[in-house]
């Protein structure tokens, strides 16, 4: 089995936690990222995807649980240089490419940023060729570092977002819905590059979406999160062929397919978390319904699933 | 169909093939924010002209007392209330000296036998009015400096470090503004003047103490409103400290916002400085300033306009000009209008 990079155990994050206005928006989730693999995570807007990707990189710090990155643990007090070196290793493409780039900044600057933070290059002229070779990588040219953001396109952006991100030689990407605010002609190109750099630099990504359509050919394996919670977790194939929780099922439903004989046949299925129809006494958990494919769910609908899936 | 054939021979027929190279090239000049910002000023007439004008008034008020060298605050009983008399133009009829005494229009440097020229004419204590305007516009302009100094410095740096750094530092601080903003500006300076001379000192302290809330407030709003952007998150996850966040992206991005508010504030210090000195409340005699030439000037208004005109009227253009300067840069800086 591969090697664990990213163990995230029982993680809280309580927005004004105490408070009348409390948003528990992440409650209690535990999944694990292998080195290498990208992992999906999948849920309606507002389910808490963003916090998650946000709290494992420290940018809020967590209620309560654990974020380990190779066995060291990401939150709490932490020295100056360990602080650096998750810095380098871990890093975030965000979702919004209008709002993710300095608009004061000359792209040279913007992408030179972590660079220069983490003082990887010695005198102007090497981060100046550094840039470039960057730009290159994400299918830009030399003649736009000396540009500002705003002469480029959407897709453009967010490529030069991912050079932001790469300048630093990370392992690990958390890509915030890179695609969701693009042009469905542009979104294929951004996740080819992001595919083509995990295969050429061995990088592992934790993929945040709103929805399965992209999420599951990219993915390895995936994680379906709702309200807060994670419902379902299993590789990209089991997920799709057995979805188990209701939820999955209606995410899966509501992807269109350029066919129409099925679009014409295609039911969506709405979720209502109330069908549970949960006892008060009846404990919710996550279980393993089948190797690797986890469920939450109570008692009696694990027995269900378990001969559904026999 | 044997002649379509022919008209469209078979090299019409070849693959285009997309250039991926050229697809990504930009045509466009590259402007930075500013460039591109100073290209909207220009296009903008009443800014353009109201800094020229802007321009040559501050260069009155620092030579304009040397012009005639005369000191402003020398009497001369026997050149009191001379009307303006500028050599050449007096030729054209007016600024010629003539004045009214005892009901009769006369030469009044004749009747005095002086044969100076006091090119905006004395006060009824002979001093030079000339010389007393541009020293009052070097004394409006000061205050009107270091209230744009003090708003961009406390207001900003108070405004930056509440939004910044948020919670309980915010709290207090903002608790600390509201209770500040309740206290009328006017009996700020009142009680000043209970405990120092009335004077410029009173003044830019009663303006240090509350001048710069306005600027505080949308500093903090602009940095709560920036701080959570995606660009600024970005720079964090590399591991930038609070100063490069702040020098790099915050300040740049709320620099044209400062500049704006900036040249609403200098008009509206200007203002109150008149406004104080020609209550009584503020410079006092025998120092001039724009407020107390005025009130000088409205006291003798129906015997001796010229000594109310000309403080007026450059009071009046140091406002508009101010004004429309800031609304060409609001109209230029705006990001709204951006994209
Ligand atoms: N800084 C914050 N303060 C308070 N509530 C927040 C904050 N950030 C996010 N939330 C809330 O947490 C929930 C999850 O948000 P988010 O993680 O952005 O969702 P997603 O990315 O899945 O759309 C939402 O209800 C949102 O309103
Ligand atoms: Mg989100």
């Amino acid at each position: 089995m591969a090697e664990k990079l990213l163990e995230v155990k029982n993680l809280k994050q309580y927005f004004n936690a105490g408070k009348p206005s409390e948003v528990k928006a992440i409650d209690d989730i535990s999944f694990d990222i292998y080195r290498g693999e990208t992992f999906g995570l999948v849920g309606e807007s507002g389910c808490g995807k963003s916090t998650t990707g946000r709290t494992i990189i420290r940018l809020y710090d967590a209620t309560d649980g654990e974020v380990l990155y190779d066995g060291v643990s990401v939150h709490g007090n932490k020295s100056k240089a360990d602080v650096k070196s998750l810095n380098q290793k871990m890093q975030m493409i965000f979702q919004d490419p209008y709002a993710s780039l300095n608009p004061r900044m000359k792209v040279l600057d913007i992408i030179a940023e972590g660079l220069d933070i983490h003082g990887l290059v010695k005198n102007a002229k090497e981060r100046k060729q550094k840039v470039i070779e960057l730009l290159e990588t994400v299918g830009l040219n030399k003649e736009h570092a000396e540009r500002y953001p705003h002469e480029f396109s959407g897709g453009q952006r967010q490529r030069i977002g991912i050079a932001r991100a790469l300048a630093v030689n990370p392992e690990f990407i958390i890509a915030d819905e890179p695609i969701s605010a693009l042009d469905v002609s542009i979104q294929a190109q951004v996740v080819n590059l992001l595919r083509d750099l995990q295969k050429e630099k061995g990088l592992t990504y934790l993929f945040i979406a709103h929805d399965l359509s992209m999420v599951k050919y990219i993915s390895d394996r995936i994680g379906v999160m709702y309200f807060g919670k994670l419902v379902e977790m299993a590789t990209a194939e089991e997920l799709y062929k057995n979805p188990m929780h209701p939820y999955t099922k209606s995410l899966l439903s509501a992807i269109p397919l350029p066919d129409p004989i099925y679009e014409r046949s295609r039911v969506r299925t709405p979720y209502n978390p109330d069908d549970h129809k949960y006892g008060p006494d009846e404990k919710v958990e996550f279980r393993e319904v089948a190797p690797k494919h986890f469920v939450l769910c109570s008692d009696k609908e694990f027995e269900e699933m378990k001969t559904q899936l026999k | 169909m044997q002649l379509d054939k022919q008209q469209l021979p078979p090299e019409k027929f070849e693959r285009v093939v997309i250039d991926t190279d050229s697809a990504e090239r930009i045509s466009k000049p590259s402007l930075s924010f500013w460039q591109d910002a100073w290209l909207r000023l220009r296009k903008n007439k009443a800014a353009i002209v109201s800094m020229v004008v802007l321009v040559l008034l501050v260069l009155m008020a620092l030579v304009g007392p040397h012009l005639n060298g005369r000191s402003g605050d020398v009497q001369n009983l026997r050149h009191a209330n001379l009307p303006p008399k500028i050599p050449g133009i007096e030729k054209l009829g007016i600024f010629n000296g003539v004045g009214e005494l005892g009901g009769q229009k006369l030469d009044l440097y004749e009747v005095k036998k002086v044969d100076e020229y006091y090119w905006f004419g004395t006060d009824g204590l002979g001093r030079d009015l000339f010389t007393r305007l541009w020293e009052g516009t070097q004394i409006s302009l000061l205050i009107a400096f270091i209230a744009a100094l003090i708003d961009v410095v406390i207001g900003v740096a108070y405004g930056g470090i509440s939004g910044y750094f948020g919670g309980r530092t915010d709290d207090v601080m903002q608790r600390v503004v509201e209770i500040l903003i309740g206290i009328p500006t006017l009996i700020v300076v009142i009680l000043m003047i209970l405990i120092m001379e009335p004077g410029i000192t009173a003044i830019i302290i009663a303006i240090s103490i509350t001048g710069w809330i306005g600027m505080s407030r949308i500093v903090r709003a602009q940095i709560l409103k920036f701080k959570g952007q995606e660009f600024v998150l970005a720079s964090r996850t590399l591991g930038a400290s609070h100063n490069r966040i702040i020098t790099k992206h915050l300040l740049p991005n709320i620099l044209g916002i400062v500049i704006i508010n900036t040249m609403f504030t200098i008009p509206s210090a200007i203002f109150f400085e008149a406004f104080l000195s020609f209550i009584g409340i503020g410079l006092q005699p025998p120092a001039a300033s724009l407020g107390t030439l005025i009130n000088d000037g409205y006291k003798v208004m129906e015997f001796q306009p010229y000594v109310l005109l000309f403080p007026a009227l450059v009071i009046s253009i140091l406002m508009i000009a101010f004004n429309l300067i800031g609304d060409g840069l609001r109209d230029a800086l705006d990001p709204k209008m951006k994209d």
